[in-house]
């Protein structure tokens, strides 16, 4: 049984085709990478995945469940959560308020007025959990806002991450990082997938990130799939040598 | 911990100051009533700030659920029973279900779309005290009426009389709302209306239903303005169509930009300064609103989160 599904989807905005029928099946478990230059569509696909934007043809099944015209909150009790390319947390309040607010609403406590010491301790424990996952703890009382571009990508994945999905969509997750923090980050995503066997989409544009990475890669270019496949399936496409990787490994 | 300390210091303080106002206020030139207004305006302020510093919302047109409160009050009173408690309970209650209502309407709107939907029903109701002159009064005002002692059978308190005993009496409705928005805030759902102000996408894939939360907290914000305006109809005898208007809602906005929005006693500085101010200037000028106006762009320009901001600030460093 697979996870995630997606049938031939399609958006058109006005005449452009951002993405034209691509398709992919992610297993439980797995680390799916979708590559592709820059405006290939690969953000404007995740929109899609995760309902920020509705497609103007195709089916997404998410859990044996068509989620296609789900809205975004209903896919995130689902079990999908997702990063944004443009880092997207909350800069005015505290490393530990970010992740604790991502607990509670976790924990169907967004509308409590109050919680029992026990409920409280729980997830108190969790964020600290998070925290020390990601290696945070330090810098527990800072205000995110104040933190480094890396330190808060590392924040808004694992806000994320405490939401417990069953797959995590990740938009860029290196971009725009040194070498230093992109390693820490690409430690971080290849930690999740080992200690907590999470089945993750990330989307790159640097292949070589993504080669030793992923273990199924989708290529798109302006919109439609060049390819779909293993690392090295991918790698000796002809299509994509000529496309993509002869610039990019050059 | 050190934090925490300055917090329960700044609390202290600024209950001492409302628990003793009535005692000193005269000997630096104020009067009790104007003490009483002060904690009104500041309750508006405080409600409205709820929506605007914690929830990240917008709204111009408050105005309207104060003025409802306070019609509310006023038309039960003279018309309907003679009781202060029974005039605020349906002030009150009118000001809660008209907000319900137009929030469901507006609530999918954002920033400065909701804030102009929000003065435009404001205004609705002003024209409707404006014009329905033989129950409203229309421009002259609900008049002819003035609040009743409160008889709880073994005691009664004579707030119309007795200016000292008005202000405690609305002292205790002030600290009760003032309770209660605090342990709104401090508590989980409280931490999901910030983060809808801190970022709303990631707040909505976090997997919380934006509009839903945001409804509430208007609601929320909606219901102590209401009840401000019961007071305010109370401590005046009087309706005024004008507390309806745009330009009282944009006064709100003000106290709480004044004071700094993103403390939680700073609409409270706010509606002080701003009606201290206004009392002291109007007395010599008819043209207070400049002054006012002037004080407030100063404010805005040198500590753009307002004059708790500064103080604030300066603890950090
Ligand atoms: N909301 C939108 N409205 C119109 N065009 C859009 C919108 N979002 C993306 N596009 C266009 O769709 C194409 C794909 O964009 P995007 O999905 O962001 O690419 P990528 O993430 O691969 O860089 C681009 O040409 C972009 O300009
Ligand atoms: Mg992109």
């Amino acid at each position: 049984m697979s996870l995630l599904r997606v049938e031939n989807i399609t958006k058109r905005f006005g005449s452009l085709v951002a993405v034209g029928g691509a398709s992919l099946t992610v297993e439980p478990g797995q680390l799916y990478a979708v590559i592709g230059p820059n405006g290939a569509g690969k953000t404007t696909f995740f929109n899609l995945i995760s309902g920020f934007l509705t497609p103007t043809s195709g089916r997404i099944i998410f859990n044996e469940e068509d989620v296609t015209n789900l809205l975004p909150a209903k896919r995130v009790w689902r079990g999908m959560a997702r990063t944004f390319q443009i880092t997207e947390v909350f800069p005015e309040l505290s490393v530990f308020e970010n992740l604790q607010i991502a607990v509670e609403t976790a924990s169907g406590f967004r509308l409590r007025m109050r919680l029992s010491p026990s409920e409280k301790q729980k997830v108190c424990a969790r964020t600290e959990e998070l925290l020390e996952i990601s290696g945070l703890s330090p810098k527990a009382r800072r205000l995110v806002g104040e933190l480094s571009h890396g330190d808060q990508r590392a924040i808004e994945i694992m806000m994320a991450l405490a939401l417990n999905p069953r797959l995590l969509l990740l938009d860029e997750p290196t971009a725009g990082m040194g070498d230093q923090e992109t390693h820490d980050i690409t430690q971080l995503i290849r930690r999740l997938h080992r200690d907590q066997k999470l089945a993750m989409v990330l989307i790159e544009h640097d292949m070589r990130v993504v080669l030793h990475l992923a273990e199924r890669i989708m290529v798109l270019a302006e919109g439609c799939m060049l390819a779909e496949g293993t690392p090295k399936e991918v790698t000796s496409n002809e299509a994509v040598q000529s496309a993509y990787l002869g610039t990019a490994a050059a | 911990m050190d934090r925490q300390y300055q917090k329960y210091v700044g609390d202290f303080i600024i209950w001492s100051v409302l628990l003793t106002m009535p005692l000193w206020l005269h000997l630096v030139g104020g009067y009790t009533p104007l003490g009483t207004r002060v904690l009104i305006m500041a309750l508006a302020a405080m409600a409205l700030n709820f929506l605007l510093g914690y929830t990240g919302v917008l709204s111009f047109g408050h105005a309207a659920y104060f003025g409802l409160g306070a019609y509310g009050a006023g038309l039960t009173i003279k018309y309907l029973i003679p009781n202060t408690l029974a005039g605020m309970g349906v002030g009150l209650i009118v000001g809660i279900v008209a907000a319900a209502i137009i929030g469901l309407l507006i609530i999918r709107l954002r920033g400065i779309y909701f804030a102009m939907v929000t003065i435009a029903f404001g205004q609705v109701f002003y024209f409707i005290a404006y014009r329905w002159n033989n129950i409203t009064g229309g421009d002259d005002g609900l008049s002819g009426w003035s609040r009743q002692p409160i008889d709880l059978g073994f005691f009664k308190i004579d707030i119309l009389h007795d200016e000292k005993a008005f202000y405690y009496f609305v002292l205790f409705f002030f600290a009760i709302s003032v309770a209660i928005m605090a342990a709104i805030l401090r508590s989980p759902f409280g931490r999901t209306l910030l983060a809808i102000r801190e970022n709303e996408r990631r707040a909505r894939f976090l997997g919380i239903p934006i509009d839903r939360h945001v409804w509430m907290s208007w609601l929320i914000s909606c219901t102590f303005v209401s009840l401000a305006g019961t007071l305010y109809a109370l401590l005046n005898n009087f309706a005024d169509p004008h507390d309806l208007r745009w330009d009282q809602s944009g006064d709100f906005v003000m106290m709480a930009v004044l004071g700094g929005m993103r403390s939680f006693w700073g609409p409270l500085i706010g509606a002080a300064m701003f009606v201290v101010l206004q009392d002291y200037v109007s007395s010599m000028t008819s043209n207070w609103m400049s002054f006012i106006g002037l004080f407030f762009v100063l404010v805005v320009l040198f500590c753009p989160r307002g004059v708790l901001g500064i103080i604030r600030r300066r603890q950090v460093q």
